[in-house]
């Protein structure tokens, strides 16, 4: 132990977990879009006013948040592996994959934690709007676009780059699935080395950098979205006088 | 061999263990809690501290432990405790590596995240408790500590039950990755069992639901403390 500032050592730290960034993006940006396109389809069950469809959402919003996201990847990779059915069925190229297996059990995972963030949002678009909407002689899927979508869109983001959060701390999960990304690749350096606080501290600060990054850009998109609620610039309202 | 000899609590079955398994994940997520109580405290009366160094270290406590994934925490106070020991030992004249207990670490790693989202928790209680109730408290004479105790905690413990309840559900969740360090907890119960009858569906499966039940009766006990100290209210509202 030096006790000193290592500078070659921290560089040579940064430089193998930024080799695997791309591995870390690649399965948070996979992950994050199946949970969205999941999260929407179990939302439109819940709204959909079918018994049993929003019964079976409720179930799994229950079963995938109730439970550590370790024994959802764990029943899928080691679990259903188990079966000779899965194992010659068309599915098993993918199941046998462990990266398939992260990206499935993190989208499935966070598709639960989003469907309730889409649904608090679908429900906080105001009865006035859609009403004026339907006395203009809009429905359906036209009402739904110009009307409900953007409305719920602004008003879930706040929450849901909390949860994009989560997911980019969800992912060193698949270290454990044997996927080299930057958790993993973490842990093997300092039980190399021993030393753990710098090691630490330098995947830290990338985990720190990329969640940053990730709430500004939803940042972002909400202050695109929400021109209509801020005050008028300056110049406009001297004009408008 | 069934399910039923496979998780039972006969010679054989798992069933003994597996409950085991969950008394040590209820434990380690209630000492965690307990351990997240007090940093939690103190880093929201840091974040609302006039002094603009208390404000920055509570911000960045919060910021790192709850932005840098939990397995990287696991493993920095399991394999950082466990360095620190070691050479603690060698200055004793003791060789090799010595580790933390595993349930310390992941008490204290699992104690040290919850303690960044219990901050946020009690920050916005104590926003939501009355100014003028601490200013009457101040102008009877009561000094900071009878204060804190009479009137503060009473008042932020009852609005932060519900967020509480958030922190424990999350926690119990975090404390399966403690699993990594080898503390025989229900996740890793599970996984020797896995291993060892290479009935890996039927042991995740029985460790999912054993969660569940967690989940739901933890659901059911924040309900009951939420209607408990909520009792003065109801009256008024009615």
């Amino acid at each position: 132990m030096t006790g000193m500032l290592d500078l070659p050592f921290l560089l040579d730290v940064m430089g193998r977990l930024l080799a695997v960034l791309p591995m870390t993006l690649a399965l948070f940006i996979l992950s994050i879009s199946l949970g969205a396109v999941l999260a929407l389809t179990l939302t439109w069950m819940r709204v959909s006013g079918i018994g049993i469809l929003d019964r079976v959402a409720r179930a799994y919003v229950f079963v995938f948040r109730g439970s550590p996201l370790l024994v959802q990847m764990f029943l899928i990779y080691y679990g259903l592996g188990q079966f000779p059915a899965v194992r010659h069925s068309v599915a098993w190229p993918v199941l046998r994959e462990p990266f398939a297996c992260a990206v499935i059990s993190l989208g499935l995972c966070t598709a639960a934690y989003s469907a309730e963030i889409f649904r608090g949002a679908l429900l906080a678009v105001g009865d006035r709007e859609v009403e004026a909407a339907r006395a203009c002689g809009m429905s359906g899927f036209l009402l739904f676009r110009r009307i409900i979508f953007p409305i719920a869109l602004r008003a879930a983001l706040p929450a849901y780059s909390t949860e994009m959060i989560l997911m980019v701390k969800s992912t060193s999960l698949a270290s454990i699935l044997t996927v080299s990304e930057m958790t993993g690749v973490a842990q093997k350096l300092i039980a190399q080395t021993y030393r753990t606080m710098e090691i630490f501290l330098c995947a830290a600060l990338i985990y720190l950098a990329i969640n940053f990054v990730v709430a500004r850009l939803v940042g972002l998109l909400e202050y695109r979205l929400s021109r209509h609620s801020r005050r008028a610039p300056v110049l406009a309202q001297v004009l408008h006088e | 061999m069934t399910w039923l000899t496979l998780f039972g609590f006969g010679e054989k079955g798992w069933g003994g263990l597996l409950v085991i398994g969950l008394l040590v994940t209820v434990a380690v997520t209630g000492c965690a809690l307990l351990i997240g109580a007090v940093f939690g405290a103190l880093a929201a009366w840091a974040k609302l501290s006039p002094k603009i160094w208390a404000r920055v270290a509570g911000d960045l406590y919060t910021t790192v432990f709850r932005g840098v994934p939990e397995l990287l925490i696991i493993f920095l106070f399991y394999f950082g405790g466990s360095s620190a020991l070691s050479s603690l030992g060698h200055l004793f004249g003791r060789e090799g590596f010595i580790g933390v207990p595993t349930f310390l670490a992941g008490a204290l790693a699992v104690g040290v995240i919850s303690g960044a989202y219990q901050a946020e928790v009690f920050r916005a209680a104590f926003r939501a408790v009355n100014r003028g109730e601490i200013e009457a408290a101040r102008a009877v004479g009561m000094p900071l500590l009878l204060r804190f105790r009479r009137i503060i905690v009473p008042q932020v413990l009852r609005f932060a039950i519900p967020g509480l309840g958030n922190v424990w559900q999350l926690s119990l969740k975090d404390s399966a990755l403690v699993s990594v360090t080898g503390l025989a907890e229900l996740m890793r119960t599970a996984q020797m069992g896995a291993g060892s009858t290479r009935e890996y569906f039927g042991f995740y499966i029985a460790a999912a639901a054993l969660y569940l039940v967690l989940t739901a009766l933890s659901n059911r006990v924040v309900d009951l403390a939420e209607a408990r100290v909520g009792r003065s209210f109801r009256r008024r509202l009615a």
